[in-house]
């Protein structure tokens, strides 16, 4: 199946081993990503263009989809940011057609018109519902046995619910525990899997975000989990990267890896952890690593 | 017909000899459209006499009911019971509201609730001579707080608050919805004090954009909404020299140079270079993603196209 590939900022800037291990995945599912028509598309915005202004951040989604539209190709994204703003801005639109006809006439100079056809959809949700959990169990070839893995979601992929398409996709409810089972590892449930990384908090109040971190974090380990996975690269860079900072703060070790949904996949697939860029990460994926080579 | 209903209420009896919180399961039969409170009502009426619960208007229109229900904040009366049961048979997880303190049982404490209200100065504050009648608005100039007005005041919000959680201090999303309630009225002649007031530590910017209060609020006030719009309205007035605030202004910056996110640009534009404390506590994990070779690009070309971008920005931004 074809998509037109969105990536967002974060995937080809803090993040390039979301990106190396999506590109790994979507080859063997079988996805094929057209980064073509996403050439020109700009940031959604991520929620920070919107609290200065709503509308500029409609405008700028509304282009990329048209790009989308005039590819005549299914959007896909890989960060739970991405999806969340685009799926709001997708909503309003819906919403309010004289509304998407005043933003039209911004994108006119360009040649874009957006006609309100375009739905993205993160790779996790495509997994299930295009692709299908069946293709994934056949993909994998060294099941993540004896792995035990906690959800972590992000904000945007699961809130405001009828932003999300829930009500229509039930399923989307759960579709990161369904990946996890489907690769073979053990799903950690904590409290924590839906609620607020701290991301965007932490260039103005650290100390909350920190907090954030160190309970998410804490939580999953006393649940008994080996790593984080996350389908939203923002929560991975405060998780992974500020997890140092958030066991100084409450002055214990965590070590907890957070490992991109891909990465997770392509683990199960067999592809080399380089390949996946697992060595990318600032809490080590080691241990990991060396448990699963290990594993029976 | 009738369901047959297990309920694992969390609770708490302040006049033990030692008090702590312990679950306590229900077994109850239920009519098959019964709401969460018919079940907690017909428990303490018919099993538990001392099993304690807030409620009163069983319409959700009092607010008394807010608790937790497998651990997402709701209006017990008009949450119903077939909903919230788990496909897989346990029990209905029951729990007291979040972030505020137990009282009895399913019952918590408002005070802190009501004073952070109480800080945002709920209340019109005109200027000028006192008008014969009533203070009046045009009609059109309301309708965007019709929403916020609807609120009920059941802390639900609050309770699922993900900053609260970490924060105390924080004024939580019902003060600032009921804050914006008063920022937006044409009648109400210090906007641009309050507006100040709350983008102080504990205000506007310490909201993490969680969307918790959105997706719990029984009444559709969006009070994350209406903080972002505070927002907007806070640096139109001038108040942009807080972090969140220039957070925001670098961030709008960054996108309209370059299309995208400059992830290593935008701390930096937020402190400011000079902002000696701050790079300095930049620097571990600057350091720490050089070593692992996480380092965004440090000349990010702009995306093609970018001068149709800067132009929609010139566009939208000179309609306000």
């Amino acid at each position: 199946m074809k998509y037109a590939f969105y990536p967002g900022c974060v995937a080809r800037g803090a993040a390039p081993e979301l990106f190396a291990s999506t590109i790994e995945v979507a080859r063997r599912l079988g996805i094929e990503l057209d980064y073509e028509p996403m050439r020109g598309a700009s940031c959604t915005g991520a929620g920070v263009l919107q609290e200065k202004n709503q509308r500029l951040g409609d405008t700028l989604n509304a282009r990329t989809f048209a790009m989308a539209e005039k590819a005549g190709l299914p959007l896909m994204v890989i960060c739970s940011t991405c999806q969340g703003v685009m799926s709001q801005a997708s909503k309003r639109f819906k919403d309010d057609p004289a509304y998407l006809a005043e933003i039209n006439k911004d994108l006119a100079e360009e040649g874009l018109q957006y006609k309100g056809t375009v739905e993205p959809k993160h790779l996790l949700w495509a997994i299930i519902e295009d692709i299908g959990i069946d293709k994934l169990k056949a993909q994998v070839v060294k099941p993540l046995k004896g792995m035990k893995l906690a959800p972590f979601y992000g904000c945007y992929i699961v809130r405001p619910s009828a932003a999300l398409g829930f009500a229509e996709h039930p399923e989307r409810e759960d579709s990161l525990e369904q990946v996890i089972k489907a690769v073979g590892a053990e799903v950690v449930d904590f409290r924590g899997k839906t609620l607020c990384c701290g991301f965007p908090i932490l260039t103005i109040n650290q100390n909350n975000a920190l907090k954030m971190v160190a309970n998410h974090t804490l939580e999953a380990k006393g649940n008994g989990a080996d790593a984080m996975v996350t389908p939203c690269p923002l929560c991975h860079l405060n998780l992974d990267g500020y997890q140092p900072a958030a066991a100084g703060l409450r002055k214990q070790p965590i070590d907890m890896p957070i490992i991109h949904l891909p990465q997770m996949l392509g683990m199960a697939m067999g592809i080399e952890p380089k390949a996946l860029k697992l060595n990318k990460h600032l809490v080590s994926t080691k241990k990991l690593l060396s448990d699963l080579v290990l594993a029976p | 017909m009738t369901m047959d209903v297990t309920l694992n209420v969390k609770r708490y009896n302040p006049d033990a000899a030692k008090p702590a919180s312990y679950n306590q399961e229900y077994r109850i039969d239920l009519e098959d459209g019964s709401s969460l409170l018919d079940g907690l009502i017909k428990v303490r009426e018919e099993m538990d006499g001392t099993l304690a619960l807030r409620c009163s208007c069983r319409s959700a229109i009092c607010g008394s009911c807010a608790m937790r229900v497998n651990g997402r904040a709701v209006l017990a009366c008009n949450t119903k019971m077939k909903d919230v049961m788990p496909k897989d048979g346990s029990p209905v997880k029951v729990e007291p509201a979040g972030n505020m303190g137990v009282v009895k049982d399913l019952i918590v404490n408002f005070d802190v609730f009501w004073g952070k209200i109480k800080a945002v100065k709920p209340w019109l504050q005109p200027e000028g001579p006192v008008p014969q009648g009533e203070y009046l608005a045009p009609n059109e100039a309301m309708l965007h707080l019709a929403g916020v007005m609807g609120c009920i005041m059941c802390g639900a919000c609050v309770s699922d608050c993900t900053v609260l959680e970490v924060d105390k201090n924080f004024l939580g999303p019902a003060a600032l919805a009921k804050a914006y309630r008063f920022v937006g009225d044409p009648r109400d002649a210090h906007e641009k004090d309050r507006l100040k007031d709350l983008t102080k530590y504990g205000g506007m910017w310490d909201c993490t954009r969680c969307m918790q209060c959105v997706q719990v609020c029984p009444k559709g006030v969006d009070p994350m909404g209406r903080i972002m719009k505070m927002r907007d309205k806070a640096l139109a007035a001038g108040y942009n020299n807080t972090y969140g605030a220039r957070h925001a202004l670098a961030f709008t910056d960054l996108v309209r140079h370059g299309g995208h996110l400059d992830e290593l640009r935008l701390p930096i534009k937020t402190f400011g270079i000079f902002n000696v404390k701050e790079m300095l506590k930049l620097a571990p994990i600057g350091m720490r993603s050089q070593m692992v070779g996480k380092v965004p690009p440090l000349f990010p070309k702009p995306i093609p196209g970018i001068q149709n971008v800067r132009r929609i920005f010139e566009k939208v931004e000179a309609k306000r």
